[in-house]
């Protein structure tokens, strides 16, 4: 026979051990503790970075909580009063509310919009890669730009929304959609964010869609099942993790909206479309008190980690 | 059993019209924008042309080469260190069992479950008392600190990808533990490091919140801070039209970027996904 068998690479085959060499068995722990110093040396970065970026602010919010915290000046200790400070804002009670309707409404159309994309393009065929793309191209536009571009858009200047809708005789004469009413300002930041957004989860989903065994939906073609009874009992469950994840994502980020309101409707019309962050943010830097800001933050805070906590272990429990 | 045939034949066929007429007005949507926005910017009062550009760039409180500079230094240093770092601890965490891993793996992690937004107003005070505050550097370790879930665990698992037989067929030929890192790790992991480097470089060009907080003179102002700064700052009209050229001067390098990457992007982030 010409063709040569190539002898594995393992340990086995190598070369002889050299006479010098100490007994295998101390050898192996010293060789394991070596080794066990070098990763750690790797991850010596990484554990720099989590501590002094991530771990040391985190506690370091807490205690401003605690504190008179001016932007300029000594701080001084004054618990509770952050806390209770929190009860009596107007207009974060006004923001939170609005931030949790909002987040509602984009968790919802979101997720709807980006599963029927997903399903649209889940299969290998002609034009499918085209479509994708374009569902996903509005991702590589920043936000703030993005917003800034629908600010344009939607405005009566230079954008073409309220000709267009005029000509088919929806509206007639100017309409202010980003600071016209609440509704139409809301309406118009979920516009932008599902445009923003709707291809990025797509993305997601279809990982998930794929990672679904093809036999699968075979053996349930076989038994007869139609459309719905697939999508419905086997699509859907096993599709559970990734749907936790985009759901995961989907809150998180609308309840620390920011840039959408901050850029498209100013928080308008009269603090109509406020969000959490920006009342924090309004806290820090316009009425420079950073204590305070502290103490929304640290509550906004214990919301999402619970909530996500949550999440995990529905997400765990039903995948195992 | 013919009929049955028949009646999926025609149900296919008039569901690929469907799939193709949906596909085709939902990409005309989301694309419109994108579109409009290019077409927004070279609009004049007399016809086509860059005076909305040159305003962008000429007027008062409009963007000066040197915002784009802080642009381009920012988002080099986001996406080298975040590179580094993930390399570094991917490599640890997939490859190397040693006191802490996984704690430092799940604290890494939860990066993402405390989104940065609340914990700003400390980074703040903290970049401060390191001499950091109003500092690019500054604004660069806290986008590279956000980076870090994402990246790490992208990282982590493309080395756990790689066969180990690579690894160990290297340092039976000497290679030291760095060399393998460098000459056989580093090329079997590259759809990973494109994947990592393209969403720093992404999240890092237009980001928005974190230098709004972390930057105060506008000298240190970022491209995206001094776009949104012409309208922000504008209490009479807007200039909408010279807000679009910003528009399509900060999606341009995106764009072009995400073009010429694509394919790798979406290969790494699936991968990426699927595993672990």
């Amino acid at each position: 026979m010409s063709t040569t068998t190539t002898s594995p690479p393992s340990a086995r085959t190598g070369p002889p051990r050299r006479e010098t060499a100490p007994p295998p068995a101390r050898n192996g722990r010293r060789l394991r503790r070596l080794r066990a110093l070098v990763g750690a040396a790797y991850a010596a970065p990484t554990a720099v970075m989590v501590a002094l970026f991530f771990l040391v602010p985190l506690g370091l919010v807490v205690w401003m909580s605690f504190n008179r915290w001016p932007l300029l000046g000594k701080p001084s200790f004054n618990a509770p009063a952050n806390y209770s400070g929190i009860a009596e804002d107007e207009l974060l009670r006004s923001a939170a509310w609005f931030t949790v309707k909002y987040t509602v409404i984009i968790t919802v159309l979101l997720f709807v919009v980006a599963f029927g994309l997903a399903l649209l393009v889940q299969h290998r065929r002609p034009g499918v890669g085209f479509f994708r793309t374009a569902f996903f191209l509005p991702m590589a536009v920043g936000f703030a730009s993005a917003s800034l571009l629908f600010l344009g858009l939607l405005s009566d200047e230079i954008g073409p929304v309220t000709d267009l809708l005029a000509k088919i005789g929806l509206v007639d004469g100017y309409v202010s959609w980003t600071s016209g009413s609440p509704d139409s300002a809301l309406a118009s930041a979920v516009l932008l964010v599902l445009w923003r957004f709707a291809g990025f989860t797509m993305l997601i989903l279809l990982t998930g869609l794929h990672a679904i065994p093809p036999d699968v939906y075979e053996a349930a073609r076989v038994d007869g099942a139609n459309r719905w009874q697939t999508f419905h009992r086997i699509t859907l469950p096993l599709m559970r993790p990734t749907i936790a994840l985009v759901l995961t994502l989907m809150t998180t980020g609308s309840l620390l909206a920011f840039d959408q309101f901050w850029i498209l409707t100013r928080g308008g019309p009269d603090n109509s479309t406020t969000s959490l962050v920006m009342v924090i943010y309004r806290e820090a830097f316009i009425r420079l008190d950073l204590g305070s800001a502290a103490g929304i933050s640290v509550v906004l805070l214990a919301v999402l980690v619970v909530f996500n906590a949550i999440q995990f272990r529905v997400l765990r429990r039903r995948s195992s | 059993m013919t009929g049955v045939r028949v009646t999926g034949v025609r149900v296919q066929g008039s569901a690929r019209w469907g799939y193709y007429v949906t596909g085709t007005a939902l990409a005309i949507l989301f694309l419109f924008p994108l579109v409009w926005s290019a077409f927004a910017s070279v609009r004049t009062d007399t016809g086509f042309g860059l005076e909305n550009y040159d305003r962008l760039f000429s007027s008062a409180n409009g963007i000066e080469l040197r915002h784009v500079l802080n642009s381009v230094v920012v988002s080099a240093l986001t996406v080298g260190g975040t590179l580094f770092i993930a390399t570094l601890g991917g490599y640890a965490f997939g490859r190397f069992r040693f006191p802490g891993r996984d704690v430092l793996f799940l604290l890494t992690l939860a990066i993402l479950m405390v989104p940065y937004a609340t914990i700003l107003i400390a980074l703040y005070v903290l970049l401060g008392w390191l001499g950091l505050e109003d500092s690019l550097i500054g604004l660069s370790l806290v986008l590279i600190t956000f980076q870090l879930p994402f990246s790490v665990f992208m990282m982590r698992n493309s080395f756990e990808a790689v066969p180990v037989e690579l690894e160990e067929s290297a340092r039976v030929d000497g290679c030291t533990s760095v060399g393998t890192l460098v000459r056989i790790m580093l090329p079997a992991v590259r759809p990973g490091l494109v994947t990592v480097g393209l969403f720093a470089f992404l999240t890092s060009w237009s980001e928005f919140f974190a230098p709004l907080i972390l930057l105060n003179s506008t000298d240190k102002f970022t491209t995206t801070l001094a776009v949104v700064n012409m309208r922000t700052a504008s209490h009479g009209s807007i200039d909408y039209a010279a807000l679009e050229a910003g528009v399509v001067f900060m999606a341009v390098p995106c764009l072009l970027l995400f073009a010429a990457m694509q394919r790798s992007y979406v290969r790494g982030f699936t991968s990426g996904a699927v595993k672990g």
